[in-house]
């Protein structure tokens, strides 16, 4: 892990994001979507269907999150990531032909995600799991944007400033999950 | 000497405690669970700190304590995944709850401790076609033993979806004996990698039925970490299995390291002739507890 972190605000070019290397600290600002399972399923079912998507994802950042409830005067709940393997079946597709770029989670990816990254220039990051209230401080705004029946399910837009992530699959086939 | 004879119907004997009573415990209860870290595990992951050689694993270890300390003082969610709401009760044969079941006290105060602590509502009504959000957490699980007396005892240990998807059963076969058990529990871990948000708690749950070894290993999660299983062969296979698991280098967050696991737990019970069934139950580092006795 290198020591001093790179600080990225979104949207993130294809150019930075190829230039990232697994091991890289981040500290992540901007704006970037949460889904989880139930909205990347009804994302790709819009794609199918040929419909525009409900928010834009080119060159953005998804967070694979489903926060808790703000409390009074708070932004936001509890919100750290959420296993990302579960996403494997939905995110070349997003990578391909939403023009995704970047992935938040905990976990491992499977061999179709991380060839999907390749060949577009996909970052994934790990955000720290279970650290849900330390990682709610880093989002300054959070609103519904789409299918808000899924309640916490659903796509929130966030503003994070300073997100701390490492990056843990790079564009080049570096990957922190593969132990030597 | 004077002989006192109890002349009480056995329906007069009964201690009576009022319906709301349970659920405003069970309400605290939820709040206690998704706020505080019990102290053994936030000494188990202390301890852990001080072993962990890769700085990326200490890194995550000192950000699971900092995060422990915010959400206990400002009452937010440890972690955004409040869980299933698991809860193991004993209730005393002389014990009535007046105004309704405990079931429904329990499930009465789980919507209330989730709706008014600003918890995640996780859970949806039917698992493979509507999957709709009950909006209120409810039903919980209630896993009830009825015991002597009249007392009631209720532990709620909230299950995170990302821990409880890598848990696994195999029946194995009598002869594959103890290097079976071993084999299965740290393949079953060291599989599972970062996505039960090592370093996990390892419940095993060996012998009894299919569905017997699967509460075993449930329960095994409650035990308060650093002790060890009373019987020595068992406290033996417990070190076995962890060194194993931790010699793996899956490490925090999967990310490599020294510490996959804080503890491996083991319960048993006898078993069939034929069978030796053994199930793990993987818990996350944010091992939540929380209970409360009437």
């Amino acid at each position: 892990m290198s020591e001093t972190a790179i600080s990225l605000t979104t949207p993130i070019s294809e150019a930075t994001a190829r230039k990232l290397r697994a091991g890289d600290r981040v500290l992540l600002s901007g704006v970037i979507w949460t889904g989880r399972d139930a909205a990347h399923k009804r994302l790709v079912a819009a794609l199918d269907a040929g419909e525009p998507l409900p928010v834009p994802l080119r060159d953005q950042v998804i967070y694979f999150v489903g926060p808790c409830p703000a409390p009074p005067g708070r932004v936001i709940g509890s919100a750290g990531p959420t296993t990302s393997g579960r996403m494997d079946a939905y995110s070349p597709r997003l990578l391909w032909e939403a023009g995704l770029r970047g992935m938040i989670g905990k976990g491992e990816r499977g061999p179709e995600v991380t060839a999907a990254m390749r060949e577009c220039g996909g970052i994934y990051f790990a955000a720290t799991g279970g650290a849900g209230a330390l990682i709610a401080r880093s989002i300054v705004k959070a609103e519904v944007v789409a299918y808000e029946d899924l309640g916490p399910e659903a796509i929130y837009r966030l503003e994070v400033k300073e997100l701390p992530l490492v990056v843990a699959i790079d564009a080049q086939g570096g990957n922190l999950y593969e132990r030597k | 000497m004077e002989i006192r004879i109890d002349r009480r119907t056995p329906l007069e004997r009964m201690r009576v405690i009022p319906f709301q009573q349970v659920v405003d415990a069970v309400t605290n209860c939820c709040f206690e669970a998704a706020f505080r870290l019990p102290p053994d595990v936030l000494r188990a992951i202390r301890e852990a700190a001080e072993r962990e050689s890769t700085a990326v694993g200490r890194e995550f270890l000192r950000q699971y304590l900092e995060n422990a300390r915010i959400a206990e003082t400002e009452n937010m969610a440890i972690c955004q995944d409040t869980g299933f709401a698991v809860y193991f009760v004993e209730m005393g044969e002389n014990l009535r709850i007046d105004g309704g079941s405990i079931y429904e006290a329990i499930s009465a105060g789980t919507a209330r401790g989730y709706q008014e602590g600003f918890l995640r509502k996780s859970i949806v009504s039917d698992p493979l076609f509507a999957r709709r959000n009950t909006t209120d957490n409810t039903p919980p699980i209630v896993h009830l033993t009825l015991v002597p007396g009249d007392r009631l005892t209720v532990i709620l240990a909230p299950k995170g979806g990302g821990s409880e998807n890598m848990s696994a059963l195999r029946m194995l076969k009598p002869s594959q004996g103890r290097a079976g058990v071993v084999e299965f529990v740290t393949e079953t871990v060291v599989k599972a990698g970062g996505n039960p948000c090592p370093p996990t708690i390892v419940g095993v749950g060996i012998g009894g039925t299919f569905e017997k070894a699967a509460f075993l290993a449930k329960k095994a999660l409650l035990r308060p970490l650093g002790e060890p299983h009373p019987d020595a062969e068992y406290a033996a296979l417990e070190r076995e299995i962890l060194e194993r698991i931790n010699a793996s280098g899956v490490g925090p967050q999967g990310l490599g390291g020294d510490v996959t696991s804080l503890a491996v737990h083991i319960e048993h019970y006898p078993c069939h002739i034929a069978s030796l069934p053994v199930a793990v139950n993987l818990n996350c580092h944010a091992a939540r507890h929380a209970g409360f006795e009437l």
